[in-house]
């Protein structure tokens, strides 16, 4: 089996447009949640998020390319070309083969089905953009990296809803480690933040109106955000060979299902991918010093998710750190598992972990260091990343300082 | 006025539980009635769509909401409270 390493990292979200500034966000312990910008906001009861402001498409890309891109293929665009950028590949001849492109959404090309469902069914237009199918469709992401960067493998778009960065750098991590490829783009992108987006996540009575407070008492519910995270996950002896910079080892990965109900988490689901993606690294628990968490804020995930890893974990889950940083950027779903990389890499390659902000006072029922609004220094080895989507599929990544 | 909205609060909830609307009386609760968390959601959307209401209620704390879920009779009147303060 290969060995695969990261060499490329890219992002844009509500903290910041690159992974400088979101790092520093996290070691600030920022809020990147704030009053959201769109047309009919005033409709909703959900009136925060953490949006992407004073994003201006025209200063990033020109007018044929706007015609085709939606929002959340602009994000995985311009996060892709900070992960590649740093990488220093060229995808040429047989590299260009053996290298593609996976990565995660869940809602796709949302503001330009909000946008054209406006025209069609509010202002009664019969006529709609040429482009509207190719601009929403889930893989158009996917297939614009593979055309910006001339990725000719294995491409395509995984949807689990809020696990799918985390199953799509799943897929590009076993790609490489199988031989399958020598190089994979991957992480994943969201922009549900308009108007039919938010409206459909208020049903669920599960948003909270004031903030993101991942396990703390008294947490009123998740908080949507937005924006993208981009990986260049690539065969360790190619990387090493071409003597590229390594930003991180990935050395596990595991996937479970539920199959138990549709929006409520199970513990055993949860602990049984925690457990395998140990397994899958040829880690003991005794290994693990950081868990990026999924902590939504929803009283349901985080009670859930600490038990979970209190099972798994036993006495040791009273020794590591869990933060979830959607305190900070909100919940990206399709895009969120990428996102938190970011967080997991800072912790081993800075030794510095993420803070959880917003938190007030200790849950029984979160009874774990999930690292309360201020980040710590720590030297980290071996972390984790969870991720648990409605639907009950659950992924987790397990990552080590770079060889 | 109460009468007819503790009738049609009964209906919205009957037909949630599956169950003939003379099965369920004031002092059922939504548990009794075999109501989950999602069923809840469902009921609470079908209230707000029948007596055109904002119910105000976050599922992550039920507890927490000015709404009383605790039985068919304090939803009942949860809801009167909300039809006389919002029309």
């Amino acid at each position: 089996m290969k060995r695969v390493v990261i060499t490329g990292q890219g992002t844009i979200n509500s903290l910041g447009r690159s992974v400088a500034e979101t790092l520093e966000g996290f070691r600030e312990g920022r809020c990147g949640i704030s009053e959201l910008e769109f047309q009919d906001v005033d409709r909703l009861s959900i009136k925060i998020g953490g949006q992407v402001k004073n994003y201006d498409a025209e200063a990033e890309f020109n007018r044929q390319q706007i015609a085709l891109y939606d929002r959340y293929t602009q994000f995985t665009l311009l996060a892709a070309r900070e992960a590649v950028g740093q990488s220093g590949l060229t995808f040429n001849g047989e590299l260009a083969q053996r290298s593609g492109v996976v990565l995660g959404t869940s809602g796709g090309g949302m503001q330009t089905l909000d946008e054209n469902y406006r025209s069609v069914y509010e202002e009664g237009k019969n006529r709609v953009h040429p482009f509207v199918v190719p601009k929403l469709m889930n893989n158009a992401a996917a297939s614009h990296v593979s055309m910006a960067y001339n990725l000719k493998g294995p491409s395509f778009t995984v949807a689990t809803a809020c696990a799918s960065s985390n199953h799509a750098m799943g897929q590009a991590f076993q790609m490489i480690r199988t031989g399958m490829c020598d190089v994979m783009v991957t992480g994943g992108s969201e922009s549900m933040l308009c108007f039919g987006g938010v409206k459909a996540w208020e049903g669920l009575r599960v948003m909270s109106r004031d903030a993101c407070r991942p396990f703390s008492l008294g947490r009123s519910g998740m908080v949507q955000g937005e924006g993208a995270g981009v990986f260049v996950f690539e065969d360790y002896d190619h990387a090493k060979a071409r003597g590229a910079e390594i930003l991180a080892e990935v050395i596990g990965f595991a996937m479970t299902s539920d199959a138990s109900d549709i929006v409520m988490p199970s513990k055993q689901g949860a602990a049984r991918a925690i457990s395998g993606a140990l397994k899958d690294a040829r880690l003991n628990p005794s290994d693990v010093c950081y868990i990026n968490a999924h902590g939504t804020g929803t009283a349901a995930n985080d009670k859930t998710e600490c038990a979970a890893v209190a099972d798994v974990f036993g006495a040791h889950a009273d020794h590591l750190m869990m933060s979830s940083t959607k305190s900070m950027h909100g919940h990206l779903i399709g895009g969120t598992g990428a996102v938190e990389l970011l967080a997991c890499i800072m912790a081993l390659r800075e030794g510095v972990i993420a803070p959880t902000i917003g938190y007030e006072e200790p849950d029984p029922e979160c009874a774990l260091d999930v690292v309360p609004n201020v980040a710590r220094e720590a030297n980290v080895d071996v972390v984790l990343s969870n991720a648990f989507a409605f639907g009950g599929l659950n992924a987790v990544l397990a990552l080590r300082k770079a060889p | 006025m109460s009468d007819t909205i503790e009738a049609k609060v009964i209906e919205i909830i009957a037909e949630q539980a599956v169950l003939e609307v003379s099965d369920v009386t004031p002092t059922s609760t939504l548990e009794d009635l075999g109501i989950d968390s999602l069923g809840l959601v469902e009921s609470i959307f079908a209230i707000e769509e029948a007596f055109d209401i904002q119910v105000p209620f976050n599922a992550n704390d039920p507890s927490e909401s000015d709404f009383d879920i605790s039985s068919v009779a304090s939803i009942t009147k949860a809801v009167s409270a909300l039809v006389s303060e919002q029309k």
